[in-house]
């Protein structure tokens, strides 16, 4: 599962990393690393941080999560 | 009617995108997202499909993440056919079609260029192919070194204190190994934030355990029999022992394949319009042919209509995305690339983000925070308007000053009610170096001029 965090828009709320912790990690008090290639095994955690992300900074691959769970969704990152 | 011949293109026409980057990815996605039916083609010198490189120089020099891990999220299926580990070779305008390394050529109607820029190797060819020397840009360059790093050696040595640099020093203090830094400038990040900021980066360095050298010049590095890197030789006389030389030198932009084209290409990258349309060498916007990303260097009506080239994860995805929207509308339907140039650094534990052009600044004020605190805000001034911001761990706040910058607001500026401490209450010089000097790349340069001076200015080319 391939995912990619706009650091521009990321502001260390912090919501992913408390969500999928196996994926997401605070580095520092406002710094965020993420595995970019994460565990199918997490998709469903990954879904809960790509929806609670305040700043809504996940992109999540869309030809991997229109395969998931329906409800799950992917996350756009774009300024549009 | 041009209607017509729009319709035709987004029926079946042919578009190809050089540079299999994050800017090429995005922008045929959009392609495909603005209704193009017609057949497209993705060019990529290198073998991979189009992946992110900032984890490259953070998450997986720190062995939290593999370079070769680092394919990027698709948004959409774009149906198209890759050309990958091929590089393209020339550009024949005319004839609308590329020439690819292995002798292919490739028509168009519409062509995105996104070649972005390179690593600066190391001068010395001799001396960069030593065992154990370095640079960092592809994920194979990531790979590499960050093996090589597993691997535990004695010392490292990063020439160069930009961005990416103080990023391989910071991973390399956490991982516990030795690392030196040499800089040519008085400070890291001095070219991209200025004296007062990298006086702050070098506090930062220095309490990590970094052997920070500023104001040197490596004059050589030396090899051992078996053809391994084993010292470094300092402008200052003296020697370093190291086993790992990173060479973090900025960046070319990758625009010799199109020498002759008659496009307008050259070291400094590919100039365009604000609707990313690509000019030739006359000064003649071209129709059919578009730039994003780090190659492109476009006008600013923010910036006094300066050309600005950015090195920017955002600006590749948001000029990729009008370049790709202009390909396919009329002419009135067109919009331009006016992002507000933003970028983000992680190192040594402190969140580092910045937008406009601080380095068009030449006031600082810290606005909120304190710099003893490594948490602050810095706001530039340049003819008494807010430039550019750059945050420490703050980064809340820079979407005001994105706004204060769209706004044209004046500086400095004038809300004393918000966070500011003692140090902050009056704008500081900024103390970029003269850019006659060479020091290390910021990672916006500005080129061409502001036609509100009506007078050409000569700026020294090479960084």
């Amino acid at each position: 599962m391939r995912l990619v965090v706009d650091l521009n828009r990321c502001q260390g709320y912090a919501q992913c990393a408390f969500l999928a912790p196996d994926v997401f990690a605070m580095h520092g008090d406002e710094g965020l690393l993420y595995d970019p290639q994460a565990e199918d095994a997490y998709r469903e955690r990954v879904a809960q941080a790509v929806a609670a992300c305040p700043v809504q900074a996940i992109l999540v691959d869309e030809l991997d999560m229109a395969a998931a769970a329906p409800g799950a969704g992917g996350g756009e990152a774009s300024d549009g | 009617m041009a209607d017509a011949a729009l319709d035709r293109l987004k029926a079946d026409g042919r578009i190809v995108v050089v540079g299999a980057s994050l800017a090429g990815l995005r922008g045929a996605e959009t392609l495909r997202d603005k209704g193009f039916k017609g057949s497209l083609t993705m060019i990529g010198d290198e073998p991979y499909e189009p992946y992110d490189r900032p984890p490259l120089s953070k998450q997986a020099l720190l062995g939290k993440g593999a370079a070769e891990r680092t394919a990027l999220p698709r948004r959409r299926e774009i149906d198209a056919q890759w050309r990958l580990g091929v590089a393209a070779s020339g550009l024949d305008m005319a004839a609308r079609r590329v020439k690819l390394a292995d002798g292919d050529e490739v028509p168009y109607d519409r062509l995105l260029i996104a070649t972005g820029v390179r690593a600066r190797p190391w001068p010395n060819p001799a001396e960069a192919e030593l065992d154990g020397v370095f640079v960092l840009r592809t994920r194979d360059d990531g790979a590499a070194l960050a093996r090589r790093l597993d691997a535990g050696p004695r010392r490292v040595l990063v020439i160069g204190a930009g961005f990416t640099g103080s990023e391989i020093a910071s991973a390399c203090r956490e991982r516990g190994l030795e690392v030196t830094v040499a800089e040519r400038g008085d400070a890291p990040l001095v070219g991209a934030l200025g004296g007062v900021v990298g006086a702050v980066a070098a506090e930062m360095q220095r309490e990590n355990g970094v052997d920070l050298r500023t104001g040197v010049m490596v004059t050589g590095l030396e090899g051992d029999t078996t053809g391994r890197v084993r010292a470094a030789h300092f402008s200052d006389g003296t020697s370093l022992e190291c086993d790992v030389v990173v060479v973090s030198l900025g960046a070319q932009r990758n625009t010799e394949w199109l020498t002759g084209s008659g496009l307008g290409a050259g070291p400094r990258g590919i100039a365009c319009d604000a609707g990313c349309r690509a000019f030739d060498i006359r000064g003649i916007v071209t129709d059919d042919i578009f730039v994003a990303g780090d190659v492109a260097r476009s006008p600013h009506p923010l910036f006094g209509y300066q050309f600005l080239s950015l090195e920017h994860w955002g600006n590749a995805v948001s000029q990729a995305e009008t370049a790709a929207h202009n390909m396919l509308s009329e002419s009135t339907e067109r919009r331009p690339h006016i992002w507000v140039p933003a970028f983000w650094s992680t190192q040594f534990g402190v969140n580092i983000k910045s937008v406009g052009v601080p380095s068009m600044g030449t006031e600082i004020m810290i606005a909120q925070g304190s710099r003893a605190e490594r948490r602050f805000t810095g706001v530039y001034g340049y003819q008494g308007r807010v430039i550019g911001a750059v945050t420490f761990d703050n980064s809340r706040w820079l979407q005001f000053y994105e706004q204060q910058i769209e706004a044209t607001a004046p500086f400095p500026p004038p809300f004393p009610t918000v966070d500011r401490r003692p140090e902050g209450q009056k704008p500081l010089p900024a103390d970029f170096p003269d850019p006659s000097v060479p020091t290390h790349g910021p990672t916006i340069t500005l080129s061409g001029y502001s036609p509100a001076d009506r007078r050409m200015t000569f700026t020294p080319a090479g960084h």
